[in-house]
């Protein structure tokens, strides 16, 4: 039982991490990736076989009870005893039950069954494993099949086990029940003496007792006098579309913050519509190269404006939008300066219309992704970020609360950072040869990491806590996800260009930076789940919380996705293909967007005082989630093939027709 | 504590983890990268036709679909002979006073890395029609066609390129097609991109992952030899079309050629390892198997893919004649 204990956990935790950084670390020799291979899944047999023998540990020690109970002396007839039972048992035991056999019996019946069930099942799984592992396991394009395949069983093996031993421990737990009251019946003999048989009446009567309901109110009708109802539900009958709670009206924001705000989330939901239909449009252009012959909307040329407007558009302004919200707020004072907000809107939006221009025109900085923007564009948008920097952090410094609460440490640390890495990345001084490469890999990965994430999670960390009504689970979880995301989100970088002409210790780097991301992600999914613990109820008639479970729950996903494509292994197959582009659409969309979506939705009723139609809230999440689907998933299948068909040393065109009905 | 309550200490606790992680994995490799690297001794300076032809790769985004960089990994091997090193990219610098370096390395394939075109595809006239139509030479292209590259004209000048282009793919164009200035210097980029080899006495690195059991299962096929077809679909397709039919007025068919079908394969041993410009009406063709390092066996089954293809029906060679001849050729060009 050790094993379960909360304290080893964490060794457990521990162990695992270090088997993930042994995968990390095994480049140079081909063997012993081989091995590792073999090691990860020799890991997860023995993880799954501690937990088979613990449940076997647990049946066992049940079945001994189990008789134990049987060799018990049987007691006398008191009150006492009479009081650990319910009015249903002491019915049955006015009716004296007939005998039935023992529960031990039919413990050791079952349990050599299941075990006899399970172990071929088990044994055959392992074997098939080692036998995919002896050949070359990445090159074949059936793995992944395979991999499926031997999920499924093992999937289905463990929901029957569970199954069965709940069966089984209600089983024992009538029959112990049963037991119990034979005994207690033989004790009393077959003849009831009266007053017994009052005795058990009397105890019947008072574990029945109800309260009239009357007590408190008395007979009067109710009234609401203080208007303390609300969201009371008038019609009756089947929900399709349950209905949502209305946000309790909050004291007044100052109408020109609110403007502010608002005119943020109109340029980011602006730029968000023109950079989808132009993403939509190079998307069709994958199916039909032909669409058009205009040299301003060559695939080449829009691309950049896509990931450009979808990047620096929309979830840029809508992030900043909503901390010119949270960031006040919870340091309960108010926003330094609302011109500053102003201008720095300005300057951003003025920075994409030139740089959607010069990119259409195809006036563009060298190639480097979402760093496509010529300098003096990118300046604009730099001056405009800067004054959204300045100005956040002067209201943090204004604040009226002691302490800074962990929102304002995740949206001020993004803001510091992005300036940064921005003028890091555009300053000529290391940027020649293979320098230009090294800048990108920072560049591309701390915008995602250190900005969007960063400043997402700190708008997690207000409207979480906010929409539920109750404090984060956990501060230190926050703060030592706050610390390691730095730590390793910056040593990420270089892991786009595994294997390339890169220094390899620096991408080795990367790769142990990408393992030691779960650390912070982990404990960040953990800390939100836990927040959404005991408030599921609240996700239903809430419109702002599902867009937030979806984003949390991407987190998760996403982010683990990242690790395990950092891998060597991996990259061998995903690099270079859409999978990439997947990872990115579901971290980017799934993570990033839900979250402003959310929290677009959980401030705008607030700020204007007209709440949008549920039913277009309720398409808009269902929509968006499902159309994310339909499009990742494929895109990783295809990707995975590609990378598979390289592999095997194909004709490139042939992986270029397999990619089609992707 | 005191970072919770004190704001400049929190900000300056933040960045300063985060500027000095930045040092030590960004600026400081750069830097270093930058002084201690030179370009390889071989490697040529782009000309300034090939520089204003990378501008144009540069401004229509080429870099989005792809690469430039060879992997130390075994799937890699096909874009080049080695794994790219620093040293390849060493001579790149500032484009301009308004744009950066652009090492073009890229990180999605969509269409084939570059790293090698120049030495893998030669071709200036496949390489134009490539630009102005790509399904014109490869039905099952995605790439988007740059056809605003070239004009029109009712009759070609003499000192133009005019690029034969079949009437399906001229896209209501009516008259003759002529390559622009822009589109020329483009090509002259790509032709210019290959590996530099290493000077003598450094040794390859070695490309990773190899694969060794693993071809001889795909690359066998029933007959016991390198698979043709595909190798004709790597090497050969992209000119002379799957169907075997070539295009008319650039490259020719090999269904029914007398090259093909002699009965004695030297010539077409030779044309596929040295290439051949005999014929005015048609490109040049290049040094395939030079360029692609194809084995005795490899060129031995294109040749029979291609000689009993199409209706084509003439003798199987194998690898040994092949070879034979290979070394025939070897000591004639070295007695000429």
């Amino acid at each position: 039982m050790w094993f379960f204990r909360k304290n080893r956990w964490p060794l457990v935790t521990l162990l695992s991490f270090s088997a993930w950084q042994t995968v990390a670390q095994t480049p140079e020799n081909p063997v012993l990736y081989k091995g590792t291979d073999v090691g990860i899944k020799l890991l997860v047999l023995v993880l799954l076989g501690l937990f088979l023998a613990y449940i076997i540990k647990i049946i066992i020690s049940l079945s001994r009870a189990g008789s134990a109970m049987l060799k018990k002396p049987s007691f006398t007839v008191d009150k006492n005893q009479i009081s650990g039972l319910t009015a249903d048992q002491i019915d049955i035991m006015l009716k004296i039950v007939p005998q039935t056999p023992g529960p031990a019996s039919a413990v050791k019946i079952i349990l050599p069954a299941v075990i006899l069930w399970i172990w071929p099942h088990f044994s055959n799984a392992q074997t098939t494993v080692q036998a995919a592992t002896r050949e070359n396991i990445l090159t074949q394009p059936g793995v992944l099949i395979t991999f499926v395949l031997l999920f499924i069983p093992l999937l289905a093996g463990f929901l029957l086990l569970i199954s069965k031993i709940s069966t089984l421990l209600k089983k024992y737990q009538q029959s112990k029940i049963q037991v119990e009251l034979q005994s207690i019946a033989n004790n009393l003999g077959n003849d009831l003496f009266d007053d017994e048989v009052s005795v058990l009446n009397d105890r019947k009567r008072a574990l029945r007792f109800q309260l009239s309901q009357h007590e408190l109110a008395g007979k009067n009708r109710a009234s609401d006098e203080k208007g303390l109802l609300n969201n009371i539900k008038i019609q009756h009958g089947t929900d399709i579309f349950p209905v949502k709670k209305k946000p309790i009206p909050r004291p007044k924001i100052d109408p020109k913050l609110t403007q502010l705000i608002l005119a943020f989330i109109a340029s980011a939901v602006l730029w968000l519509v023109i950079g989808t239909t132009i993403g939509e449009y190079v998307g069709i252009k994958f199916v039909a190269p032909d669409a058009d012959a205009i040299s301003w909307l060559s695939f080449g040329r829009l691309r950049p404006v896509h990931t450009n407007l979808v990047f620096w558009g929309w979830a840029t302004l809508g992030m900043l939008g909503l901390g010119y919200y949270v960031v006040p707020m919870v340091g309960n004072g108010k926003l330094a300066s609302i011109k500053m907000g102003w201008a720095s809107l300005h300057f951003i939006n003025l920075s994409h219309v030139l740089g959607t221009v010069s990119l259409m025109a195809g006036i563009n900085n060298g190639g480097g992704e979402y760093r496509e923007y010529i300098w003096p564009i990118m300046l604009l948008f730099a001056i405009g970020l800067g004054l959204s920097t300045t100005n956040y952090l002067k209201t943090i410094a204004q604040r009226k609360t002691k302490e800074i609460y962990i929102s304002n440490w995740y949206i001020s640390a993004a803001v510091i950072f992005l300036p940064i890495i921005a003028l890091v990345s555009y300053l000529p001084f290391w940027q020649n040869g293979i320098g230009e490469v090294i800048l990108q890999g920072f560049y591309m990965h701390q915008a995602v990491g250190l900005w969007f994430m960063m400043f997402c999670l700190g708008l997690l960390y207000y409207f979480l806590p906010q929409q539920f009504n109750k404090p984060i689970y956990s501060y230190s979880l926050g703060v030592l996800a706050f610390w390691t995301q730095i730590l390793f989100y910056t040593l990420i970088g270089t892991h786009h260009f595994v294997f390339s002409a890169l220094p390899w210790w620096l991408q080795t780097t990367a790769i142990v930076g990408s393992v030691g991301m779960l650390i912070p992600v982990t404990s960040g999914t953990i800390n939100f789940l836990m927040t959404f613990k005991g408030g599921w109820d609240k996700v239903t008639n809430s419109y702002s919380l599902p867009f937030f479970l979806v984003g949390v729950i991407y987190y998760f996903t996403g982010s683990y996705q990242g690790t395990a494509e950092a891998f060597r292994s991996t990259n061998l197959i995903w690099h270079f293909t859409d999978f990439t582009i997947a990872h990115s659409h579901i971290t980017m969309y799934g993570i990033i967007s839900f979250i402003i979506f959310a929290g677009i939705y959980a401030i705008v009723p607030r700020l204007t005082g007209k709440e949008p139609p549920q039913i277009m809230v309720g398409a808009h999440f269902w929509l968006a989630l499902i159309g994310l689907q339909f499009y990742t998933i494929p895109l990783m299948i295809g990707g995975t093939l590609k990378g598979l068909s390289w592999g095997d040393a194909k004709p490139f065109i042939e992986s270029v027709v397999l990619m089609g009905p992707y | 504590m005191n970072l919770f309550n004190d704001h400049k200490k929190l900000f300056w606790a933040s960045s300063g983890l985060f500027v000095l992680l930045m040092l030590f994995v960004a600026i400081m490799p750069a830097v270093n990268n930058q002084m201690n690297n030179a370009p390889l001794p071989g490697s040529l300076l782009l000309t300034e036709d090939e520089q204003a032809g990378k501008k144009l790769y540069i401004s229509e985004g080429c870099v989005g679909c792809h690469s430039q960089q060879v992997r130390n990994v075994d799937m890699d091997k096909v874009w080049g002979s080695r794994p790219g090193i620093a040293a390849d990219y060493a001579g790149m610098h500032r484009i301009s006073f308004w744009q950066n370096t652009a090492t073009l390395m890229g990180t999605e394939r969509t269409g084939p890395d570059l790293t090698n075109i120049g030495q893998r595809q030669p071709s200036k006239e496949w390489h134009l029609l490539h630009l102005f139509n790509p399904r014109a030479v490869v039905a099952e292209s995605i790439m988007p066609s740059y056809a605003w590259l070239f004009e029109d004209k009712d009759a070609a000048d003499s000192a133009d390129v005019v690029v034969t282009v079949p009437e399906k793919f001229k896209g209501g164009r009516k008259n003759v097609i002529i390559a622009s200035q822009e589109v020329l210097q483009l090509v002259a980029y790509l032709k210019s991109l290959s590996q530099v080899p290493l000077p003598d006495g450094t040794a390859k690195p070695e490309f990773l992952y190899q694969t060794s059991k693993k071809e001889s299962e795909t690359a066998l096929t029933a007959d016991n030899g390198p698979d043709g077809a595909a190798l004709y679909a790597s090497n050969c397709q992209s000119c002379h079309q799957q169907t075997g039919e070539g295009l008319k007025g650039a490259f020719p068919p090999l269904k029914g050629s007398e090259i093909v079908l002699n009965e004695n394969p030297q010539d077409l041993v030779n044309i596929i390892m040295n290439g051949y410009d005999a014929r005015e009406e048609y490109a040049v063709m290049p040094a395939v198997g030079k360029n692609n390092n194809l084995k005795p066996q490899e060129i031995a089954a294109i040749m029979n893919h291609e000689r009993t293809s199409w209706g084509n029906n003439a003798k199987k060679v194998t690898a040994q004649e092949v070879e034979k001849l290979l070394e025939a050729i070897q000591k004639q060009n070295a007695v000429q």
